[in-house]
């Protein structure tokens, strides 16, 4: 788990919030139009908003992986 | 590549972010069709993806195998030419509502009753998005679209139904919603040897959802989350199953397939010597 990240491609993100509605933790959010990582710390890598996203703009990935 | 591997993998990622509107419920089910490919180990130069027009027709210029993007209602007819030509290829065609059972109709049924080896799926978001929001003929009676301002009185197709009754050997209905079951049957269809039959129920936010108040792309999400059953749970307790949308396995039953049966013909005379 600890080496898991939740990732965002803001240049695929569309904004339809599908994910911030599905995410069980309110990890996220929708700001200017765009989905924000607001809080991180708070993730348990369901991947809800992975498996949910019609952009392929979210995922969870590790740590290390670019951003 | 800011994306996972799935998509890395088999997208062409230059060519994201691709055209649909936010929330549309394509680019989900579209996730579980590449799933169910990934799952199954297809070598991707053996996977060919047929589309012909409309919103959904967009799905295979994101695709990374051998794809085709075809004239409006034609892709089974394209598809049956290529299955034909090299039926070693696993033959995917993605269609619309509109696509498929107004224009293409009759390629439907006909392909269905052949019983060729293609996996047809159909993205139902019950209009026509890419022209405006018409109604389609998946339209329920009574929603409202840009051409059906006071209601539309047409009566809808049951897609699987009709597939079924056409003679398709494999049918079963998933949602944007329900994308473990799409991506299952997916898989399913795609390993059935015969005219295999996926409807996805998707969400079209941007057209149908607004004409008919749905709300937005998450409301849309949860009214097939909370309104639909599967097959199997109302054939065991029909109230359970009462005014929802069942999902799931309708129908599997194999029977000779079409270019098979082609290929006994030509065996048969190749070996008179003819």
């Amino acid at each position: 788990m600890a080496d898991k990240a939740l990732h965002l491609n803001k240049k695929w993100c569309k904004g339809c919030g599908v994910c911030v509605g599905f995410c069980p933790k309110q990890v996220l959010k929708i700001e200017d139009n765009k989905c924000v990582i607001a809080y991180p710390e708070k993730c348990i890598h369901c991947g809800q908003c992975e498996l949910r996203c019609p952009d392929n703009a979210i995922y969870i990935g590790g740590r290390s992986d670019e951003q | 590549m800011n994306c996972n591997s799935t998509t890395k993998n088999y997208y062409r990622t230059e060519k994201l972010p691709h055209i649909w509107c936010p929330g549309c419920g394509h680019g989900t089910l579209l996730n579980a069709v590449v799933r169910a490919i990934e799952k199954l180990g297809l070598n991707k130069d053996e996977v060919v993806v047929v589309s012909g027009i409309g919103c959904s027709s967009r799905a295979p210029g994101y695709l990374d195998f051998n794809t085709l993007h075809t004239t409006h209602g034609r892709a089974l007819a394209f598809a049956t030419g290529i299955k034909f030509a090299n039926p070693k290829l696993h033959v995917i065609v993605i269609m619309g509502d509109g696509d498929s059972s107004a224009i293409g109709g009759n390629h439907l049924i006909h392909a269905a009753r052949r019983n060729i080896d293609l996996t047809t799926i159909v993205f139902n978001n019950n209009i026509y998005g890419m022209t405006g929001g018409q109604y389609s003929p998946t339209t329920p009676y009574g929603d409202f679209a840009t051409t059906s301002a006071y209601g539309n009185i047409e009566k809808p197709f049951d897609l699987c139904s009709l597939a079924q009754g056409a003679g398709s050997t494999y049918v079963g209905r998933g949602t944007a919603y329900h994308t473990r079951l799409m991506q299952n049957l997916v898989e399913k269809a795609i390993q059935n040897k015969g005219f295999s039959f996926v409807e996805g129920l998707s969400i079209c936010p941007t057209y149908y959802g607004r004409k008919n108040k749905k709300g937005d792309a998450f409301e849309m999400h949860t009214f097939y989350k909370e309104n639909c059953v599967d097959i199997k749970v109302a054939e065991k307790d029909p109230e359970k199953g009462k005014n929802k949308i069942l999902i799931g396995e309708f129908h599997s039953c194999p029977k000779p397939e079409y270019t098979e049966s082609y290929q006994v013909i030509i065996d048969r005379f190749q070996g008179m010597g003819v």
